[in-house]
């Protein structure tokens, strides 16, 4: 990916919230620029709002528990959202959900608006119903998230175990998307994160134009249901699909 | 963990069998308990919960695992809502283990997993749908629907953060039970699945049964 040539290139604090609408092509790259930083994602068609990220039928098409490099991001009409291209890391996490206002005040405090200002402790769910409103969306359009840069493997018993080692200083993850979204995002804690002190890492979002996918693409390529789920977006984008009228 | 019940079927208040690539939508009273009987083994029930009072305050599985720090349901399991809210208990499983990873089947996510022309083969999200369109009562449409659970079906993960689709740990006559912490909304689709061994390539029946919280 040509940096050089981003159109967009901004930092998000951590513990805040932005969304964006990406045409098909962009390339999304997320660099958690201090280690240990938790993005919170959800994602929308923005042609018909009830299409939305669908994590089990995302891990369940790539026989996956994690994401990492090859892997697609599937939408609930089995569609691919936006394809991992890149990745530094690893690891990154879709069955955890993301916090809330009582469980970051059990784990860090009440720290309001009115007393701590930019320094408050904001939460993943009421960032994502912030980020939503503004499109329309609300509690029912909720989803099983992503949460980039953050890992919980499982035990033989199932127990999930947090690793707040997974993500160092630099690491990125690029993402290309492969139709028009929606993206919802927040740098809250991952609702796992027990650290001493709210964790507040940064976050680098820069945008740029990708390269056509060929037909020997990695993610195409990757699992045989992903060249399935490319021949599903494409036939999406190349036919004409007037807008669906909203609710 | 395996904890029989000791309600017995012929006390129920109502019983009603599902067919598979059916559905069951109805209400379910704070304190009622509700067994959800694999009549012939290795059955997938994709079951939703909502709060009755306030549909949008749902079945979460992400944080239903979460809080328990665990990805398996069985007895003692809280199925939580989005707002943290309990919707329901398991208190009673004979199978051990159930999935809430893997979703629902729909006719959209079978061409990618197996193949472009099973487009138009039936599926827990059909279901679904039509569930919602023939119950307006409830207020539901395709927003409400979201990641369920799939009693009886055994989706185990590996360290290195593999995904597989096991055999059932479940046979004939398995069942789970829950009660209801609140009055809340049940939709449970009896999974018409044909391309996957889950069910070894054969949906069968299951069966409902809710006794009142008085029934011994």
């Amino acid at each position: 990916m040509d940096l050089s040539q981003s159109g967009f290139s901004g930092m998000i604090e951590g513990g805040k919230h932005w969304s964006c609408v990406l045409g098909a092509g962009t390339v999304l790259r997320l660099t958690d620029v201090e280690g240990g930083a938790n993005v919170g994602m959800l994602i929308y068609n923005p042609a018909s709002l009830l299409e939305r990220y669908n994590a089990p039928d995302t891990l369940k098409c790539q026989h996956t528990f994690k994401l990492t490099r090859g892997h697609c991001l599937y939408s609930d009409m089995g569609r691919i959202f936006c394809s991992i291209t890149g990745d530094s890391v690893g690891w990154h996490d879709t069955v955890c959900g993301t916090s809330n206002q009582a469980q970051v005040a059990q784990r860090w405090g009440e720290k309001s608006y009115q007393n701590y200002r930019n320094d408050w402790t904001q939460n993943g769910l009421d960032a994502f119903l912030v980020e939503g409103g503004k499109y329309g969306l609300g509690k029912r359009d909720l989803a099983a998230n992503v949460n980039w840069f953050s890992k919980a493997a499982v035990a033989d018993d199932g127990a999930l175990q947090f690793d707040p080692e997974n993500s160092h200083a630099g690491g990125h993850v690029d993402l290309r998307f492969e139709m028009d979204a929606l993206v919802l995002l927040h740098t809250c804690p991952h609702p796992l994160n027990s650290a001493r002190v709210y964790p507040r890492r940064p976050v680098q979002v820069q945008l740029s134009k990708g390269a056509a996918v060929t037909e020997d693409d990695f993610c195409r390529n990757s699992r045989p249901e992903n060249g399935r789920g490319f021949a599903n977006t494409e036939q999406y984008r190349h036919c004409s699909h007037p807008r669906i009228g909203d609710r | 963990m395996l904890h029989p019940s000791k309600l017995k079927p012929e006390s129920a208040q109502f019983r009603k069998v599902i067919p598979a690539g059916d559905y069951w939508i109805d209400s379910v009273a704070k304190n009622q308990r509700l067994r959800i009987v694999d009549v012939e083994g290795n059955q997938s029930a994709d079951t939703l919960f909502f709060a009755a009072s306030d549909p949008a305050d749902r079945y979460s599985a992400v944080d239903t695992i979460r809080a328990q720090g665990n990805i398996y349901l069985t007895t003692g399991s809280k199925l939580l809502a989005t707002s943290g809210n309990v919707l329901a208990q398991i208190v009673a499983d004979t199978v051990g283990r159930h999935d809430t990873l893997g979703g629902a089947c729909a006719a959209e996510s079978n061409t990618v997993r197996y193949a472009l022309d099973k487009r138009t083969m039936h599926s827990c999200r059909d279901s679904y749908l039509l569930a919602v369109a023939e119950n307006e009562r409830f207020g539901l449409s395709k927003r409400d629907l979201t990641h369920n659970i799939n009693f009886f079906m055994n989706v185990p993960v590996t360290a290195d953060g593999g995904l597989r689709f096991a055999d059932g740990l479940s046979g004939p006559g398995e069942y789970v039970e829950l009660q209801a912490a609140m009055d809340i909304i049940v939709l449970i689709s009896n999974c018409p699945q044909l391309n996957n061994p889950c069910n070894a390539y054969n949906p069968t029946p299951l069966e409902i049964l809710v006794w009142d919280p008085d029934v011994p």
